[in-house]
């Protein structure tokens, strides 16, 4: 009898012991009134998303109900409908903005990575003459705001013939000073005698690149992945300058247009909003471990 | 004479130079992709930028040489820019600053609390979404009727009888523009800080500690800190940037031209003159000026930020 009840409870008790240390030790009326402050904060920095999410789901008469309720009663897919409506222009159907969105920023975000990634290998490892000169510009070009270059880079563009097509949208975009510069932090921790050991090994620079260099900063490039995606796929201003014809639209243009539409549009509003947040949400808590690992390295050595 | 077979010294510099090039082609190749699209698409921009802020072009003729008359004009007669000029800097010396000193403070609780990955999600996700998707929330938010949010519960509270047009009352529109795009920028800065926070080695709190360090901001002022330095200086020098270059979420809620230009910053002023009105002499001078401007802040902050010990 005795047994069997300390087969029972012994292992009862273990689990509250563990529980208690792990959750309720050290638990004082300051931590959790810390915490409720800190909640209070989140649910205010996240509202606006939820938000969104939940408008976007919510039918017609739920839309317009006064006073307006913040989460969806009966949710319905009938926005996204109405949004596919509102942007299939008898021109351009809505999967057109979509595939543009897609294919802009995944092209981006892939060359971007390793045209950044090679420069800045050879950058931070080899002294070839020029090369200090080159990342103190680079420095500095971190600091200026891209709309400083919109005027000349439209010359350039226009210059090249490519207005109105994927390379206006991408090329551009391919060499950024705050990319190179995250990855170049995290390659001057390579130690110097791995890369000696493979090139005894008979490793080429290009080898190396891909079988050592790359591996090991990869929580950098995770880290320009996440940071480019976000900024190419919510980018507005590139697609508005460098191409005028309806086909070359991207998602965040064609939702300007649905915003800016009359009020009975407001449900598909929400919809495209929804569409155009959730990948880089998606995204974000997928790559955010390395993201945390990667920022600490990031700060500027001066 | 003695003959040489030495060949000529510029021949020398000619081979050791190609030689050099043979034996290093794969570090050239794979430097030269960033290199070229840097010099195409930074270098030559800005470069061309000064060049034409002394001309007049309107994209039909060919740019006309007119010295300084742009700056001229830009200072002494735009009164519309001086306006953008006044709420630019208003905007950055608000804003800022207090996302700045935000984030950073923010960084530091949520370093300290459980589930931090969370919470950082949390405070992340604003700058996740594009301004342009919130808008929908923001607007319904500062709408100006009575069932906007903001108007609702001010009257129901008493506060104010008639409901107030935020985003179209110039004596508004500044502050909710500042209001917005402070929720949205606890971006990079705010996760460079935590993950800093996380990379302070935890020896230095014990030997703090033994040191005779008392409390929390102590050990904050004199271990975190100048632990931080790298880090703070790339916060300082984001936040700079990105509050001298706020546009879009200023035409997304105010519209383009805003109300008596209570919301026009200098980045609508140059996009104004460059796709507009196509005066591209004019709207490079004002790219000009920006650029100076964010450079020398840039600067500054650098040398703030940069310590001679170590």
């Amino acid at each position: 009898m005795i047994t069997a009840a300390k087969m029972v409870f012994k292992p009862v008790s273990r689990t509250a012991y563990l529980f208690y240390r792990k959750w309720l030790k050290g638990i004082t009326v300051k931590k959790i009134s810390l915490y409720i402050v800190m909640i209070l904060l989140v649910v205010f920095t996240s509202a606006p998303i939820i938000f969104v999410i939940s408008t976007a789901f919510k039918p017609l008469d739920e839309l317009f109900l006064y006073p307006p309720r913040f989460l969806v009663m009966k949710p319905t897919f009938k926005n996204f409908n109405d949004l596919l409506m509102a942007t299939d222009s008898s021109l351009v159907p809505f999967s057109r903005y979509l595939f543009n969105s897609v294919i802009t920023t995944v092209a981006i975000v892939f060359f971007s990575v390793v045209i950044s990634s090679m420069g800045a290998f050879i950058i931070s490892k080899y002294k070839l003459p020029g090369t200090a000169f080159i990342f103190a510009v680079i420095i500095s070009a971190l600091m200026f705001p891209p709309q400083v270059t919109a005027i000349p880079t439209y010359f350039v563009i226009s210059n090249m013939g490519i207005l109105n097509t994927y390379w206006a949208l991408t090329l551009p975009k391919l060499a950024v000073p705050f990319n190179f510069f995250l990855v170049k932090q995290f390659m001057d921790q390579i130690p110097d005698q791995t890369l000696e050991a493979a090139k005894v090994d008979g490793a080429n620079e290009w080898i190396m690149f891909w079988k050592i260099v790359m591996p090991f900063v990869k929580p950098a490039w995770m880290t320009v992945v996440i940071f480019s995606f976000i900024g190419n796929w919510n980018d507005f201003s590139t697609p508005l300058i460098y191409t005028t014809s309806e086909a070359m639209k991207t998602l965040p243009l064609a939702m300007l247009g649905v915003s800016n539409g009359t009020v009975g549009r407001m449900g598909a509003a929400a919809a495209g909003a929804f569409v155009t947040v959730m990948p880089s949400i998606i995204l974000f808590i997928i790559l955010q471990r390395q993201v945390m690992d990667t920022m600490a390295h990031s700060g500027i050595k001066s | 004479m003695v003959a040489t077979n030495h060949p000529p010294a510029y021949k020398i510099k000619k081979m050791t130079w190609l030689a050099h090039l043979k034996a290093n082609k794969i570090k050239y190749l794979m430097l030269a992709p960033f290199i070229l699209l840097f010099i195409v698409f930074y270098i030559i921009p800005v470069l061309s930028s000064f060049v034409l802020s002394f001309t007049y072009y309107n994209m039909l003729q060919p740019p006309r040489w007119v010295g300084l008359t742009n700056y001229k004009i830009l200072f002494l007669e735009d009164d519309i820019f001086l306006i953008s000029l006044k709420n630019t800097f208003a905007f950055a010396i608000v804003t800022g600053p207090l996302s700045y000193l935000l984030s950073f403070f923010f960084a530091w609780i949520i370093s300290n609390l459980r589930f931090s990955n969370a919470f950082a999600l949390a405070f992340y996700a604003p700058s996740i979404t594009s301004s342009i998707a919130l808008s929908v929330v923001w607007t319904y938010i500062f709408s100006g009727d009575r069932y906007g949010l903001i108007n609702k519960f001010f009257i129901d509270s008493g506060i104010i009888d008639t409901p107030i047009i935020w985003l179209a009352n110039p004596d508004y529109m500044l502050y909710v523009v500042m209001f917005v795009s402070l929720w949205m920028s606890m971006g990079s800065g705010f996760l460079v800080f935590l993950a800093g926070l996380r990379n302070v080695p935890q020896d230095l709190y014990e030997a703090g500690s033994i040191d005779g360090i008392r409390n929390k901001f102590q050990e904050m002022w004199m271990i975190t800190l100048p632990m931080m330095k790298p880090q703070l200086l790339f916060g300082a020098v984001m936040s700079i940037v990105a509050s001298f270059a706020v546009f879009d979420i200023a035409v997304v809620l105010t519209g383009m031209p805003s109300p008596n230009y209570a919301a026009h910053t200098i980045v609508s002023h140059l996009y104004d003159y460059a796709f507009i009105r196509f005066e591209l002499g004019y709207a490079s001078a004002i790219s000009v000026v920006l650029f100076l401007l964010t450079f020398t802040l840039g600067r500054i902050s650098m040398r703030m930020f940069s310590s001679k010990d170590e």
